[in-house]
């Protein structure tokens, strides 16, 4: 057992802190247009260096980290106040989707535009009838000729606007059981058939939209991972979705705490005992949610695959995101009716984190079912 | 960067596990438990002596805190009725003061920290000493006094003294205890001539933390195996002509108890690093360890009884030792709230 960095990981850190600090963009803008060709530019610079996909191989333009460094740099990149690069989910889960189930002539086409920002991807799996219970969508594709033809209504989608290619998992038989009729596409967003609504959420902002798309046409080409094969290659982008976020995601919890902290020494809260009891349990649980994102990587490069600690950390993250926004709110006194400040904001968008990437329902039935064993609910 | 037991922490673990649960069966934890008139036996001491178990809590004999950890979180995982837990707390601080010889040859000790007008706050004794020098007082609370050889006995000013159990002035009375696995005894002090332990208050904090460290894991151990019970239960036990365990009302409450274990276990295996590796650290991660596991212990436990119904509540069962275990354990050498606060004061300041 050893926590600290070894010299290797120690130099990684210690060239990525100096490297930050030559190349820091500075304090992004609020809003976009602005705020998405800041990021794209932060990515391009950062790809520049290798590292926009720190965690892809070598081949195909990645940096082939470990799993350590990886988690150096996420802390890093926090720790510097850096923005989050433009083409998150490219990044994060259509890369690797493409490097797991994509043919060559796939990975030749679609990974450096990622890596670049020249393509940003948005993802199209939520329907409004089938959130929790994925494998249930509607949305139709059809075959005609080298197309597809396809139908339907996709939500919660962050960047549509940006984006040039969507994640898109449609139904391509509809005369077997669920899981099995499903193909992933690789849809442009570039044309008429697609029409995107932004969706106004509980902050007032429109992080996420809908997609209205009428009779899209999508190459056969562009089906990833086989025909009918959808759900297996969705299974691959939700899980690089989850494991590469808990990592990030604590790392976000440790800065919100440290201002926390700091808010409650300015107001005088710091005194309180009840206010110290709850400081002292989100600062506890804070631990927790960093140890056990350790002992994933550890188990992970050891022994390939995450120990039971590691499907917790996403519903455990939301527990105390929330948590905290509540405590932040509740130093605010009678200010925090006013709803105007930062604190206001993130209170209210924590609601959201017990619900998207998997809500903590669902992951309580993984964890009871594929961890513990017990029998499944039918 | 590695956050996992080494080999060799892994073979004590099994070892560990192996040698536990081939003694204490949960039947023979009850016979000692409800029969036995002090809990154990000697043979069963003296197997664990010559183990060299209760050394692991000394600094000075080669094996760290992580290695403590592990055997104590074996220790709750079996509920094993022994007076380990209490003889490494003496250990700890004799071998702070240099006296770790006082429990030479298999002697077993306990600390004698609980004044009668002072409960909870394990670093503010109220015993003092009279103007000669000797101690005159109560302390409650004490595990295992009955049959220690030597106290550890907490004053006044961050001052332990080295009491034998069996000098002029001292009488123990056993007392209530919730928890039948570990006898509780009343010891009053009248005129007492004690040895008081000399070390860098530094030493003795460090002392208290791996002491923190120690039971935390315990309750680890405790609310692990009661979560494994629950869910073998869950998977067993028809109503309405099917497993409990496809009701999600009883499987998210097996999963929360999953959350709270591997919590608290990281936790603890954290603090028991950093006391060895990382000593600036140490302080706030036993009290968060100790803080965390002590809720976890009482919660998981008290889940694992709603899980098994009505035949969890009874007498017969053996969840009962495990749930008065966990709430002894909350709150031996500080409780959550006490820890929390402690925590409080490394992150807010006083």
């Amino acid at each position: 057992m050893d926590l600290t960095l070894s010299p290797r990981e120690e130099e990684f850190r210690d060239e990525l802190r100096g490297w930050l600090t030559d190349n820091h963009p500075g304090e992004e803008p609020p809003a976009d247009p602005e705020q998405f060709d800041f990021r794209r530019a932060w990515q391009r610079r950062l790809n520049e260096r290798g590292w926009a996909g720190l965690s892809w191989p070598e081949a195909y333009g990645g940096a082939g980290a470990t799993l350590v460094e990886q988690a150096i740099f996420y802390e890093e990149i926090a720790r510097s106040g850096a923005p989050p690069m433009a083409n998150v989910l490219g990044l994060a889960m259509g890369g690797p989707t493409v490097i797991a189930h994509g043919d060559e002539a796939q990975k030749d086409r679609y990974l450096s535009p990622i890596l670049s920002a020249d393509e940003i991807w948005c993802q199209g799996f939520s329907e409004p009838d089938s959130g929790s219970d994925l494998a249930s969508l509607k949305t139709r594709a059809v075959r005609s000729g080298d197309e597809w033809i396809v139908t339907g209504q996709k939500v919660w989608t962050t960047m549509a606007r940006q984006s040039k290619w969507c994640m898109l998992v449609a139904r391509t038989d509809a005369e077997v059981p669920k899981h099995r009729g499903l193909s992933y596409f690789l849809m442009d967003m570039e044309q008429d058939g697609v029409d995107i609504r932004p969706l106004r959420q509980i902050t007032g902002e429109a992080e996420f939209n809908e997609l209205f798309i009428e009779e899209a046409r999508i190459p056969h080409a562009n089906i990833i991972g086989g025909q009918d094969n959808g759900w297996a290659v969705a299974i691959t982008t939700l899980m690089h979705e989850r494991a590469g976020l808990a990592f990030a995601l604590q790392v976000g919890i440790q800065i919100a705490l440290r201002e926390l902290v700091a808010a409650a020494r300015e107001s005088g809260a710091a005194v309180d005992p009840v206010v110290r009891q709850r400081l002292a349990q989100l600062y506890i649980e804070a631990q927790a949610l960093r140890l056990n994102a350790y002992r994933g990587l550890t188990a992970t490069m050891k022994r390939g695959a995450p120990g039971p600690e590691g499907s917790l950390g996403k519903w455990h993250w939301a527990e105390v995101n929330q948590a905290l926004t509540e405590l932040a709110l509740d130093l605010a006194g009678a200010r925090a009716q006013l709803g105007d400040d930062q604190w206001a904001y993130r209170f209210l968008r924590a609601r959201g984190n017990s619900i998207e990437g998997g809500t903590t329902e669902i992951l309580k039935n993984i964890v009871a079912e594929r961890v513990l064993g017990l029998p499944r609910a039918k | 960067m590695d956050f996992d037991l080494s080999d060799d922490q892994r073979t004590i673990k099994r070892t560990a596990r192996e040698f536990l649960s081939a003694r204490y069966r949960l039947d023979e934890v009850r016979r000692l438990a409800l029969e036995e008139p002090d809990g154990f036996t000697s043979a069963q001491w003296e197997e664990i002596a010559a183990l060299g178990w209760p050394e692991l809590a000394d600094p000075e004999q080669g094996l760290g805190t992580v290695e403590l950890a592990v055997v104590s979180e074996e220790l709750g995982y079996a509920l094993a009725p022994s007076p380990l837990q209490s003889t490494w707390a003496a250990t700890a601080l004799l071998a702070a003061g240099g006296r770790s010889d006082a429990l030479a040859d298999g002697r077993r000790g306990t600390v004698a920290m609980w004044d009668a007008d002072q409960v909870g706050e394990p670093d503010a004794p109220t015993l003092s000493t009279e103007q000669d020098g000797t101690l005159t007082g109560f302390k409650l609370a004490v595990p295992d006094a009955g049959f220690a050889d030597v106290l550890v006995v907490t004053a006044t000013g961050g001052r332990h003294f080295l009491v034998e159990a069996k000098a002029p002035g001292v009488t123990i009375v056993p007392s209530g205890s919730i928890d039948p696995t570990r006898r509780l005894f009343d010891v009053t002090l009248a005129g007492v001539s004690g040895e008081l332990l000399d070390a860098e208050p530094h030493a003795f904090g460090r002392a208290w933390h791996s002491i923190a460290i120690a039971t935390a894991a315990e309750s680890v151990g405790v609310a692990e195996r009661a979560m494994e019970m629950s869910v073998a239960y869950a998977k067993e036990r028809q109503q309405f002509g099917r497993p409990i365990g496809t009701y999600q009302a009883v499987s998210h409450r097996c999963a929360q108890m999953l959350l709270e274990v591997e919590g608290a276990r990281s936790l603890v295996y954290w603090a028991a690093w950093a006391l060895d590796s990382e000593p600036e650290t140490a302080s706030v991660a036993a009290s968060a360890a100790k803080a965390y596991a002590s809720d976890c212990g009482s919660r998981v436990t008290g889940s694992a009884i709603q899980v098994h119904g009505g035949i969890g509540f009874t007498w017969e069962h053996d969840l009962q030792f495990f749930f008065k275990r966990a709430a002894a354990l909350a709150h031996h050498h500080g409780d959550a709230r006490w820890h929390r606060d402690q925590v409080a004061e490394a992150v807010l300041g006083a």
